[in-house]
């Protein structure tokens, strides 16, 4: 709750509209309290008094009432209806929702249909029919309005519920003998309020709104009774000549909705559990880089990663993701990056590029260089020029790349022209050419294609067409076969490999897979809690690991072939990183630790085997 | 040899395009009837490739999905209507996706009472007795139980779905692929705790996964599933050694294996299943593929032994 506040202050506007609708709030319920004039006194020798004119702070209407006292009356009554419109809408379309979503197939077909018929009408004249049948009364334009306003919610709700139904914890609590009402009263109703929360606070003042609306138009409260909308109409006559009578209650709408739409974002803002992590700020174009100094430049390798340190700081806490990480690739040649989930393999492969998100992230230190220049803090338009140019990536859900809306061969020519301004008839040509060097088959037809039209497998094999699309240097491929069933990798990994001896492509191919990296890669880094551990020749480290952490490693994977048995396990979880131990990071789950294993740093030692382990298994 | 689970031509079909009224545009046989059986205390592999049909049947397995024809028999009772709460007690299921298969806002507490409530009306001091044995069996400590999920990584939360499932006491336990959102290291911790559990509680098991090593570590038969049909069952052992289907025998050289040269296929998908062709559903990628395949649908028939393969020119060993 506190940090609900808190998030919700941290938006100043949020704020704002919290403090102008909790003082109009509080004045509304003391109204009956206040020495007020009596609402509907009339008094024809007091017609339009100005405002501060004497015992009428605001002045009088044309029956010589008091205004101040009309409009928090009225005040009163416009949020009264309002918030109860607002209420009975979000019920009533959550109840709708719910059932459609939970219950789906005809129910949710039948329901739907009939929202969407409702939805058709625009939607005042929606109201004014409603009102027109049942009559004018405030009660019938509170009814318009929250029936007007059912369709939202209904369609909201349904969506979400939707994607609740379908997660794994319904089946489990079917199973676990719950009937179908006590699953959407304890299982999914629960999972909704949020959002029914959210979907108020940003209607609400609408619904005030209409409902003056109605009151406006004579449809809603009835004279001599105040809310807002109707002191409006009142006063239209006299807009001219006597303008307070219309200023006052229209200062009033606006404060009122204003305040309660800038609060209603401030709740969602703060309720939305994606900006709640703390990504309310705009990202960065290229990752943040604030480092101390810059290592002078050694080797010539075609890549060079060196020391490079990437951070998350997430309020208090320094997640170091990636730890003086340095790894070097030559031409032609794939180097493995093995680890298990968070060891920081991903981030190693974004921050070459400068693609991880900031805010939160930060390199703070290191270099990568490219032919021998950086490209840490390397200006934007160069890393734009070099992505997908020189160096490009392949993500193991090839989704996250490809457009869902537009055809997989219009994204492969414009990726062509964004490096190169050939003609559109000559990218066509060069992205048919794409798909069938990754194997596409009918690529003159399937260029047409959406990515949902096509299989996971084609998915990817198009994410790498998209990869090779400028002819990089280097390919950086993060578990591009993760998702893949295991023939289809096998294709994936063959057609990987063949572009590489074909292209000289050099790939930094990233996985937690010591088969694919056996296959696959010429040299294998294996990392753990943000940290390299051990790296060298992929068959020498296989044969004979040096490190604990990779020897265990090796041994919890079955091979195929090798019958039934016992699998080894490491007791324990990985280190979460923002708060590594002194020392070597494998030390609580190592077997053979010691106490000079946990006082200082381990180094990475070894000329071209390394590991980092004060007591390794074999000597590098 | 007592049979824990017998079905017998277990089919279930999908239809596509669903009309407000009229018939639907289309329909997809997501399994094709299927009859097997598991021995008591058995553990059945179940791997094939995404889309063949493998979370299907374990859903009309457990009563989630009712199956559009063939019947369901745990320890010789038939259960002839898809209510999970009559299943619940002799079959359960562990999911693939730990995090998301307890309500993120209940507590670990709360979840584990629902089946002890709900199946076996336990309250009280009963209750919290069997809830802390569930734990101690999946070496969880107590203290968790008031946390919310997702206070819990992968692993423990796997656990978690274990013990809950569990506490429906019953005789039979489908594992949904249980180990593939987890880290190697904490995958063989899991492997090895449903092992103990197995021989604890006496369970029989079905274990779904795409994981060919996995499944040959952990079971004693295997079956193979192709576009909704079983193509090879037999003993773990032989399975993938000696597999008798080309299907089985591509999967077998798909599976990355250090030391061994890249393998498998270089192109080839399943079929579409809206419109599935004629005859055997693989021969499109197979290399034994004659007019025969392509005319007639191959049925499961023992080729050796234990070996069943459906196949009409199955591979020598
Ligand atoms: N946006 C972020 N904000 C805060 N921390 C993050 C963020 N992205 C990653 N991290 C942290 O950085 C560490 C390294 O993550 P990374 O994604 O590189 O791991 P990985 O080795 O690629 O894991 P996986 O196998 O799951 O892909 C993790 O501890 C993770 O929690
Ligand atoms: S340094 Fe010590 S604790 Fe770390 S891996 Fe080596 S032996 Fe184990
Ligand atoms: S039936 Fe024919 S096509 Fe099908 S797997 Fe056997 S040999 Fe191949
Ligand atoms: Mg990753």
């Amino acid at each position: 709750m506190s940090l609900f506040l808190r998030l919700l202050f941290r938006n100043k506007l949020a704020g704002f509209g919290a403090v102008v609708l909790g003082v109009i709030v509080v004045l509304a319920l003391l109204t009956p309290f206040l020495p007020l004039h009596p609402p509907n006194e009339t008094s024809t020798a007091n017609r339009y008094l100005r405002p501060l004119s004497d015992g009428h702070l605001l002045g009088t209407d044309h029956l010589g009432r008091d205004l101040l006292s009309r409009l928090l009356w009225g005040t009163r009554l416009s949020l009264a209806v309002g918030f109860a419109a607002a209420l009975i809408a979000g019920l009533v379309g959550a109840a709708i929702g719910v059932m459609a979503g939970y219950f789906g197939g005809r129910t949710d077909n039948v329901t739907m249909r009939g929202i969407d018929m409702l939805m058709a009408f625009p939607y005042i004249l929606l109201a004014l029919a409603i009102v027109a049948v049942l009559g004018p009364g405030l009660m019938n334009a509170l009814i318009a309005v929250a029936v007007v306003n059912i369709p939202f919610f209904a369609r909201n709700i349904r969506g979400v519920t939707v994607g609740i139904a379908h997660r794994e914890f319904i089946d489990a609590a079917r199973l676990a003998g719950m009937g179908h009402t006590r699953i959407l009263l304890t299982e999914v109703v629960p999972n909704i309020v949020p959002v029914v929360v959210i979907a108020m606070s940003t209607t609400i003042g609408w619904m005030i709104l209409e409902t003056a609306g109605l009151s406006f138009l004579g449809l809603g409260s009835q004279p001599p009774q105040a809310d807002l909308g109707s002191m409006l109409g009142e006063a239209r006559s006299a807009l001219i000549t006597s303008p307070h009578t219309s200023i006052v209650p229209g200062v009033m709408i606006l404060l009122i909705v204003m305040s309660v739409n800038l609060l209603g974002d401030g709740i969602r803002d703060a309720l939305d559990p994606r900006l709640r992590s703390g990504a309310l700020a705009r990202p960065m174009a290229a990752t943040r880089v604030d480092r101390a100094q810059v290592p002078p430049a050694k080797g010539d390798a075609l890549l060079d990663i060196d020391a490079l340190e990437t951070q998350f700081q997430v309020g208090r806490r320094t997640y170091k993701a990636v730890n003086k990480v340095s790894l070097e690739l030559k031409p032609g040649e794939c180097l493995g990056l093995i680890g298990e989930s968070g060891s920081g393999k991903s981030v190693t492969a974004l921050s070459v590029m400068g693609l991880v998100a900031s805010p939160p992230g930060v390199i703070t230190g290191g270099a990568v260089r490219l032919e021998g220049q950086d490209l840490i803090g390397a200006p934007y338009e160069l890393l734009r020029s070099l992505r997908g140019r020189r160096v490009a990536y392949i993500f193991q859900d090839p989704l996250s790349t490809l457009h869902p809306l537009y055809r997989i061969g219009d994204q492969l020519i414009e990726a062509i022209r964004v490096h190169d301004p050939v003609s559109r008839a000559a990218a066509h040509k060069r992205a048919v050419k794409l798909l069938e060097d990754v194997r596409i088959p009918n690529p003159a037809a399937r260029i047409n294609a959406f990515p949902h039209e096509l299989s996971g497998g084609m998915r990817q094999r198009v994410g790498i067409a998209m990869a090779l699309a400028n002819d990089p240097d280097i390919i950086i491929a993060d578990e591009p076969t993760t998702a893949l069933d295991v023939t289809v990798q096998a294709q994936i990994l063959a057609l990987l490999d063949e572009l590489r001896q074909r292209r000289g492509l050099a790939i930094l191919f990233i996985t937690h897979d010591f088969g694919v990296v056996g296959q696959l890669c010429d040299r294998v880094a294996v990392m753990y809690g943000g940290r390299i551990v051990e790296t060298g020749p992929t068959q020498a480290v296989l044969d004979a690991p040096a490190h604990p952490y990779t020897r265990r490693l090796i041994a919890c994977v079955p091979e195929l072939g090798g019958g039934r048995r016992i699998l080894a396990a490491i007791p324990g979880l990985p280190p979460a990183v923002d708060q590594l131990p002194e020392g070597c990071a494998f030390a609580p789950r190592c077997d053979k630790a010691q106490d000079a294993c946990r006082r200082g740093e381990v180094t990475l030692d070894g000329t071209t085997r390394k590991v980092r382990c004060l007591f390794p298994e074999v000597a590098p | 040899m007592t049979l824990a689970l017998k079905t017998t031509d277990l089919a279930r079909t999908f239809d596509i395009g669903k009309r407000l009224i009229g018939p639907p545009r289309g329909q997809v046989h997501a399994v094709h009837p299927v009859s097997l059986e598991v021995a008591q205390g058995e553990t059945l592999g179940i791997v094939g490739e995404s889309g063949c049909g493998k979370s299907t049947l374990a859903r009309m397995l457990v009563g989630l999905l009712p199956p559009s024809a063939g019947t369901i028999e745990i320890e010789g009772r038939a259960l002839d209507r898809a209510d999970p709460a009559a299943f619940g007690r002799l079959i359960q299921y562990v999911f693939q996706d730990p995090v998301s298969s307890l309500n993120p806002r209940k507590t670990i507490r709360q979840i584990m009472e629902t089946p002890l409530r709900r199946l076996y009306g336990m309250r009280g001091r009963a209750l919290d007795a069997r809830i802390a044995e569930l734990f101690d069996a999946v070496n969880l400590r107590p203290e968790f139980l008031d946390r919310y999920p997702h206070e819990f990584s992968g692993g423990q939360a796997q656990r978690i779905g274990i013990a809950r499932a569990l506490a429906a006491s019953p005789r039979i336990l489908i594992l949904d692929e249980p180990v593939s959102a987890l880290d190697v290291s904490v995958q063989a911790q899991v492997l090895n705790l449903l092992a103990d559990l197995k021989a604890e509680f006496n369970l029989t098991y079905l274990f779904i996964s795409h994981d060919l090593a996995v499944v040959e570590a952990v079971s004693d038969r295997i079956a193979v599933l192709y576009f909704g049909s079983v193509v090879e069952t037999g003993p773990a052992e032989k399975v993938f050694a000696s597999p008798r289907h080309p299907y089985t025998k591509l999967l077998a050289d798909s599976a990355p294996v250090v030391g061994k040269p890249l393998g498998g296929a270089s192109h080839g998908e399943l079929p579409d299943p809206l419109n599935p062709p004629p005859g055997c559903a693989f021969a499109s990628r197979c290399p034994r593929a004659s007019d025969l395949c392509r005319a007639e649908v191959p049925a499961l028939r023992r080729i050796e032994g234990d070996q069943f393969a459906a196949c009409h020119h199955p591979r020598e060993p």
